[in-house]
């Protein structure tokens, strides 16, 4: 996800990071290369305008006068504006004192908010919660018994009749208070933002639930459209939060940035795939990291605590950013991972993998892992450990035993090579952590990383969510200790 | 928070700026700036707007244009330069036909086929209804839906079921029954998804094994998308042969500017559009009042 967006500003970054002098006309060269990022990155052009206006002030103002490095004061400049643009705090959903919590849910037609309510109603129920979903789309076809279905899989109840929509959502409430559940999630139909009618329609919906809290649902595939939709939404309804569906693919997004600039709401949660399992809480932080390529080991971590037990998810986020694991272990993972939802999704987390999940992705895809899983298993134990003993003969074997192709052989082994070196390299160097030789520092894995220290999540407790890790605080011989920004060269270091 | 007084509404801001340069009445570098800006808010895209704007540019110096109608009506020729030319129209030829409906999740596909069944019933084809969508949930029960109201017999697997094989059906069953037409639903899946990708490039190639041919496969794309959309009808088009574009909620506030770039790149036309909710609510794509629409301040006001 957003991986268009960060690999795109790798490029730029790296162009300028070493020079030495900026005249005006490079910032502008420069400028102009952020805007077109940013608008193909779908970031409203009003947006596009106040970030690249407040770049510009400072790239061609006083700052970069007296600074000894003037390419490495822009890109420190471009990473703090982009962050201040996304920064802010993580939405915390808030429970009602008197239960049920009221949630409702509006949107475009077609942006997931169906499929958002039942995975919320899956997020509150991880949450200890008793959630109910109510079915107010009485529009679209069928909209219920999708909602029906959702429901008896994850064992919430789902209340709807054959009325009106303001009147579902009244018996709904009415239902749940009787029921004794405390979270109450209601779908609606959607609707377009200039429909006057079915505005009208989702504002009366509102004002007979009285919701503590409203999302607009919001596709991330959106263009420049989006800002003008939730501005809608937000006038009639006072919206709360976001939920960003669609995640997975590989749009960039920056409707979504837009959307916390211009409408001053952040998105509280994010669905990135086609299992009820694949939603999360959104951390505006933690995507300013994963923009810059930082990846994203919080969430990785706590994904892994939801479906293992907790030594277990130390030990494994640990073998993985260590990269001593061998063919047996990366099966392994490849089978627990998948237990936690969609493999490109989870591999979408680990820092630095952004970039290498599309080509990972046709050889770990779902349906492939079994031809994996056959190479494997007819691989002496040897060579699990260590695949660079494979020759042809071997090979040949493999191949014979596992009724798959030579080449198939030589590519997993290739890519498993690949994704050890890269793991490897961001468990030396991983975030929080000095780079390796120079006193290397074995953290007690992921785990640590995360949660216990400071330059993924900038300032800790500041407002700004997410600093320069390093650059702030760091002599000009230092370079920055995130894995991520290894990966864009090593441009803050000269 | 002054961006946020001066974005105002993005219909506003079209509005404005289209009167911005209608107000300026000649024709200076701030003009080529707003018109770039109505085109980008339009979601059309930087390199196809730059390109438009560049090659608007040299014309209106060619034929001395001074006056800002002027200009914008060499705009608008310069689009419909773009969009032009494409043969627009649904192809049958199968005994029977099978269109093919393909797209990421939310676009309308369902929607689009129940309307479009329903279109074609009353202009005297039999049409059979092809629940391809087998993953999401109630998807075939809203298909359903359209079937009755179309008159029109459908075609169904059990949830899960395999969707080459609920199609193949669906042709088989129309062709027993001597029916024109089969539109065939797929679920919706986004287009990094390699082994989705590989499932619909199966389904097209099923669709086509039996008695019918597969003589249009149809991208449908929200008009609310936005520059993912070429990402997207790229991916379609190499794995299902897209044959063109439904254009769908075009009736919202968003233009739907991301398929000029698809069919300037790609080649691929816009067929059909939806422009609301009701019944005869799909219809053919004229590029020119397309882009009218595209240039209409407060269309929709």
């Amino acid at each position: 996800m957003f991986e268009g967006l960060s690999s795109r500003f790798g490029l730029i970054l790296r162009k300028v990071r070493g020079r030495g002098r900026l005249g005006p006309e490079d910032v502008e060269e420069f400028l102009g290369e952020i805007r077109v990022a940013l608008l193909e990155a779908d970031v409203h052009l009003g947006v596009v305008r106040t970030l690249l206006d407040r770049i510009g002030e400072r790239a061609v103002g006083s700052e970069l006068g007296g600074a000894l490095n003037p390419g490495r004061m822009v890109v420190k400049i471009v990473l703090e504006e982009l962050t201040e643009v996304l920064g802010g705090e993580t939405f915390r959903p808030a429970y009602a004192p008197k239960p049920p919590t009221v949630v409702l849910l509006a949107g475009l037609q077609g942006s997931g908010k169906t499929t958002a309510a039942a995975k919320l109603a899956r997020w509150y129920k991880g949450q200890g919660r008793n959630p109910m979903l109510i079915g107010a789309d009485l529009l679209r076809p069928a909209a219920v018994e999708q909602l029906r279905t959702l429901g008896g899989r994850i064992n919430v109840p789902v209340f709807s009749e054959a009325t009106d929509p303001v009147s579902v959502a009244r018996a709904g409430l009415a239902e749940a208070v009787g029921l004794g559940r405390d979270v109450v999630i209601c779908d609606t139909a959607g609707r377009l933002a200039i429909d006057e009618d079915l505005m009208a329609e989702v504002a009366e919906i509102s004002g007979a639930l009285q919701p503590h809290h409203t999302f607009l649902v919001i596709d991330a595939m959106t263009g420049q459209d989006a800002v003008t939709t939730a501005e809608a939404f937000h006038a009639r309804l006072g919206l709360d939060a976001l939920i960003i569906t669609k995640l997975d693919g590989d749009a960039r997004g920056g409707a979504a940035l837009s959307v916390k600039e211009v409408v001053g709401r952040p998105i509280a949660f994010a669905s990135s795939g086609e299992t009820l399992e694949d939603f999360e809480p959104f951390h505006p932080d933690r995507l300013a990291g994963r923009i810059l390529g930082m990846g994203d080991v919080e969430t990785l971590i706590e994904k892994a605590e939801e479906t293992f037990a907790e030594e277990q998810a130390e030990a494994a986020a640990a073998r993985m950013l260590e990269g001593t694991f061998t063919l047996d272990d990366f099966l392994e993972q490849v089978r627990a991972l998948r237990k936690m939802g969609s493999v490109s999704s989870i591999m979408g987390m680990v820092p630095g993998m952004a970039r290498q999940v599309r080509d990972l992705d046709a050889e770990v895809d779902e349906r492939r892992i079994d031809r994996i899983e056959g190479i494997i298993n007819s691989m002496t134990p040897a060579e699990r450990v260590d695949p660079d003993v494979i020759d042809g003969s071997r090979r040949a074997r493999i191949a014979a035993g596992s009724g798959t192709q030579v080449g198939e052989i030589n590519q997993l082994v290739k890519q498993f090579r690949e994704m050890r070196r890269i793991m490897k390299q961001m468990g030396a160097t991983g975030p929080g952590r000095k780079k390796a030789g120079r006193g290397k520092k074995k953290g007690r894995g992921g785990r640590t990383t995360a949660r216990g220290s400071a330059p993924i999540d900038g300032k800790v407790g500041g407002k700004k969510g997410l600093s320069l890790p390093g650059l702030d605080d760091l002599p000009a011989s230092q370079g920055p200790s995130s894995s991520g920004l290894d990966l864009l060269g090593s441009w803050p270091l000269d | 928070m002054g961006l946020r007084s001066s974005l105002g509404c993005a219909r506003d801001a079209w509005s404005t700026h289209l009167a911005t340069v209608r107000a300026a009445g000649s024709v200076d570098d701030r003009t080529w700036e707003d018109l770039t800006d109505a085109l980008l808010l339009a979601d059309i895209g930087v390199s196809t707007t730059e390109a438009l704007i560049a090659g608007l540019r040299h014309r209106v110096g060619m034929d001395g244009v001074d006056e800002i109608e002027g200009v914008l009506g060499l705009l608008k020729e310069e689009i419909l330069g773009r969009l032009g030319g494409a043969d627009r129209s649904l192809a049958v030829g199968g005994s029977p036909s099978v269109w093919l409906f393909v797209g990421v999740n939310g676009v309308g596909k369902t929607t689009t086929i129940g309307k479009l069944g329903c279109r074609e019933v009353a202009a005297g084809r039999s049409v059979v209804f092809a629940a391809g969508d087998t993953f999401r949930a109630a998807a075939a029960d809203q298909l359903a839906v359209w079937a009755d109201r179309a008159g029109s017999s459908l075609v169904r697997g059990a949830e899960g079921a395999d969707p080459g094989s609920v199609v193949f059906d669906a042709v088989e069953h129309a062709a027993a029954r001597g029916a024109d037409l089969v539109l065939a639903d797929t679920a919706g899946r986004v287009h990094t998804r390699g082994n989705l990708m590989d499932e619909l490039t199966k389904v097209r190639r099923v669709a086509d094994k039996g008695a019918g041919t597969v003589t249009e496969t149809l991208l449908v794309v929200d008009a609310t998308t936005g520059q993912n959309g070429l990402v997207q009808a790229r991916q379609f088009a190499a794995a299902a042969d897209v044959t063109g574009i439904v254009l769908t909620k075009l009736d919202g506030s968003a233009r739907g500017g991301i398929v000029v770039a698809v069919q300037d790149d790609l080649g691929i036309p816009v067929k059909l559009v939806g422009v609301g909710e009701g019944l005869d609510d799909l219809v053919s794509f004229d590029p020119r009042d397309f882009v009218d629409a595209l240039f209409a301040v407060d269309a929709v006001a």
